[in-house]
């Protein structure tokens, strides 16, 4: 039976572009429903229908293979319809064939898309061009929200808790969407994080933020609770912002030596994929510390919460009062 | 303030009563398998382990079905609908299931729930356990089990108020 009188619904975004604009009970929210989809996947039939009938669109303008088939099987489990579109993009005039492109396809009946791009701000304005929900999938070095609040459950599931825990987040930050998404949500749930590379690829300015800037891997690993290693992405570097890839192996690669000196409850995390034997050396990436599978299985859960929780709030915003 | 039309005790006599009933049908040879609808029907079915147990039927198992995802009016309710998730973790297939509703009214929610339970598995029998049924269906769902039948005006709510939830135990007519 449906109670009547509560006045705020928990929820009430229609589009999820980044974890800056959501408070600490919304994103508390999104991570408790998700607790209740991921039970979902453990069942025979891996599949309900809140999301029967309606139409989601993947729109990738970059590559991905994690994301999109985590964005795909949380629409198809929600019992949506799932479309692909993908393309190379030439960076002159992204922002107008980016609008003329959802248009088209909303055009067809579309009832959320998801959209990564390489240029920053790309979902706000393709949210403001169409009137179906966007969610963003990760945009240029802005931000990947749902990577975010999948680092958010792995963490609060294994610590029971984000409150007080000291989380570095280690390797190219400055590239990463990932550590300022992990950032927004990291601070609102009142963790205390601290960025940890190069300057050239963890500079100070990072301090204004919110987060604690250390070019010394070994200095912090003592204290962290959690120690999210980054990809070093050479597909977005395009100077030489370290001197060699074995320099920064032997400065802040994750092995077995450091993980001797990290607490022995550490949780250690990686977006993916990973290099293997550079931010990440494998025998830690497959040993007990790490929770990198279970982030991938998790994301499921996150987006299947994030795609129903945005649907249903545009139904709602259409819907007739009550 | 509508009208009482249980109090604690009555209640109490009330599910006693249904649970007997429930007992007294239920077959030897089946795993007798009792799930409530959440969340009231969830505690209601809690409760009726120890009575069916008195009655010389023990369950095998007890689960909680959260039905929100299946749902045909979530685009009305909308964000209010909150995702409760399903406890259900043994092989219904097979069982004689005992599905436990506070209160029933359309036949909604436990069309709702009769999907997800065929998502789940294939009971043997799913029967309808139901604490208040106030009439008014607009599917052909009928209970097997009634602790009380109720005539209502459509408008009229009944409020079904457990301990474990609304902190006393009492049905109301508003």
């Amino acid at each position: 039976m449906s109670s009547p009188g509560e006045d705020r619904p928990p929820w009430t975004h229609k589009h999820l572009l980044s974890l800056e604009h959501l408070t600490r009970e919304e994103i508390v929210y999104v991570l408790d429903t998700a607790e209740s989809f991921k039970e979902v996947s453990t069942r025979s039939v891996k599949k309900v229908p809140a999301l029967r009938g309606r139409v989601v669109v993947n729109m990738f303008f970059e590559e991905s293979t994690r994301t999109r088939m985590s964005f795909t099987l949380a629409a198809q489990r929600l019992g949506a319809d799932v479309l692909d579109f993908s393309a190379k993009v030439s960076s002159a005039a992204k922002g107008e064939s980016l609008r003329d492109t959802a248009r088209n396809i909303e055009a067809m009946g579309v009832d959320i898309m998801i959209l990564r791009h390489p240029a920053a701000g790309a979902p706000y304005d393709l949210a403001r061009a169409v009137n179906c929900c966007v969610v963003n999938a990760g945009d240029g070095q802005h931000a990947h929200p749902t990577q975010g609040l999948l680092d958010l459950f792995t963490i609060r599931e294994r610590k029971g808790r984000i409150e007080g825990l000291n989380v570095a987040l280690v390797g190219d930050i400055a590239h990463s969407r990932v550590a300022r998404s992990n950032l927004d949500g990291l601070l609102k749930l009142g963790a205390r994080v601290t960025f940890v590379g190069p300057p050239t690829l963890a500079p100070k300015v990072f301090e204004k933020l919110g987060a604690h800037v250390s070019h010394d891997l070994d200095a912090v690993l003592p204290e962290a609770d959690v120690v999210n290693m980054l990809r070093i992405q050479r597909e977005r570097i395009t100077s030489n912002v370290f001197p060699s890839t074995r320099e920064y192996v032997r400065l802040f690669g994750m092995n077995r030596q450091r993980l001797a000196r990290c607490k022995p409850d550490v949780l250690i995390m990686h977006p993916g994929p990973v290099n293997r034997g550079i931010e990440l050396a494998a025998d830690v990436a497959d040993g007990p510390s790490s929770s990198i599978l279970r982030q991938v299985t998790n994301g499921l859960a996150v987006r299947m919460a994030v795609l129903f929780l945005c649907q249903q709030a545009a139904a709602q915003a259409h819907a007739p009062s009550v | 303030m509508g009208k009482l039309l249980l109090d604690h005790d009555r209640l109490a006599a009330t599910l006693a009563e249904m649970t007997r009933n429930i007992a007294a049908s239920a077959p030897s040879d089946a795993d007798v398998v009792v799930v409530g609808i959440r969340r009231r029907g969830e505690v209601l079915a809690q409760r009726m382990l120890p009575l069916l147990k008195r009655n010389g039927v023990t369950p095998a198992h007890c689960g909680a079905l959260d039905i929100t995802l299946y749902r045909d009016d979530l685009t009305t309710i909308g964000p209010k609908a909150i995702v409760r998730g399903t406890e259900i973790d043994f092989d219904i297939t097979g069982a004689w299931l005992v599905l436990v509703d506070d209160v029933l009214y359309t036949g909604r929610s436990v069309r709702a729930a009769l999907n997800a339970l065929t998502d789940l598995g294939r009971p043997r029998a799913i029967k309808l356990a139901v604490l208040v049924d106030r009439g008014w269906r607009e599917l052909p769902i009928q209970p097997d089990f009634v602790g009380l039948t109720v005539r209502t005006a459509a408008d009229n709510i009944v409020k079904v108020k457990l301990a474990e939830v609304d902190g006393a135990d009492e049905v109301e007519l508003a």
